[in-house]
């Protein structure tokens, strides 16, 4: 067995081992720890097909920020992130993912040849994947695209910000002056003296 | 008998068993914060699937460079997707989705 096959056994149980754990834990924590093995199995993958930049972008920004932030939401939530109350009607949903999970697979089998060995990759060109390259098709072929994706980041952050802020909901605190003989030292109308609790006795 | 890891196909399962699993997980969980964990599966299936198939155009970046920005809406979603679950989280003191029934009946 040579080195990439066994680079892809580990990778690619790595990736299915973690994805059956993100799905299949009690624990929010544990899914979490599932997302990161799948997510390293796929940057090993991402070495293996000549994709270095991908690889290393997928580290930093999945592993390096996105499971970091789903572990930090987690932890704010403490206990309640992992609700004992379980799942009603789990039958239909199992089948209705089932159904999904078929059809995914059988549009993809669907499209691999039935005969022959499939395509055998060759060894790839010393320039396929590299940042050279992809800056190169990054910045010529897609600026556009690239640039709006700077400011959907930017929208992103923006927009979470003003979305995890919102004040708890509940009864609307009134101000303590509500009357406005409580506003200045005495009635404004003489008539409006009545109902005045009077001070000192 | 065909070398494993050396064939476009083995990717392209891998891959399409990944985004299964996901689905799945994001079906039958109600625990948004798992859910949001499964779309982040199913969109690195899709990731892997593309750069498989960009191996096989030799010279040609636009499966890399799709991944590329598909890594970056996958950030931008999870920022907004998690400030929203806190939000949720707020409102209802629940994180199972089945609890989101404000706009039923």
């Amino acid at each position: 067995m040579s080195a990439a096959s066994a680079l892809f056994s580990i990778c690619g149980i790595a990736c299915v081992a973690g994805a059956l754990a993100t799905v299949a834990a009690k624990n929010p924590v544990r899914s979490a720890m599932g997302l990161l093995a799948t997510i390293g199995g796929i940057a090993g993958l991402f070495l293996l097909l000549a994709a270095e930049f991908l690889a290393a972008i997928q580290l930093i920004v999945y592993a390096g920020a996105i499971v970091v932030l789903f572990v930090f939401v987690i932890m704010l939530l403490g206990a309640d992130a992992a609700p004992v109350r379980e799942v009603q009607g789990k039958v239909a949903k199992g089948l209705a993912g089932g159904v999904l999970a078929a059809s995914a697979g059988g549009a993809v089998l669907s499209l691999l040849p039935t005969s022959g060995k499939g395509h055998a990759l060759s060894a790839a060109l010393p320039t396929h994947g590299t940042v050279d390259a992809i800056g190169r098709s990054i910045f010529t072929d897609a600026i556009v695209p690239f640039e709006l994706a700077t400011a959907l980041l930017i929208v992103a952050v923006v927009g979470a910000i003003a979305i995890a802020r919102t004040r708890p909901v509940g009864p609307r605190r009134l101000a303590p002056a509500a009357r406005p003989t409580d506003l200045f030292g005495g009635p404004v109308n003489p008539r409006d003296d009545a109902g005045r609790p009077k001070e000192n006795g | 008998m065909s070398v494993l890891g050396q064939v476009l196909e083995h990717y392209i399962l891998l891959a399409s068993v990944i985004f299964g699993i996901g689905a799945i997980g994001f079906l039958v969980r109600s625990n948004v914060l798992v859910q949001l964990m499964s779309v982040e599966l199913m969109l690195n299936a899709v990731n892997l699937a593309l750069v498989a198939y960009n191996r096989v155009h030799e010279g040609n970046m636009g499966g890399q460079r799709f991944a590329f920005f598909i890594i970056a809406v996958a950030a931008a979603e999870v920022a907004v997707g998690l400030a929203i679950v806190l939000a949720y989280y707020r409102l209802k003191s629940s994180v199972l989705s089945e609890d989101a029934d404000t706009l039923r009946h």
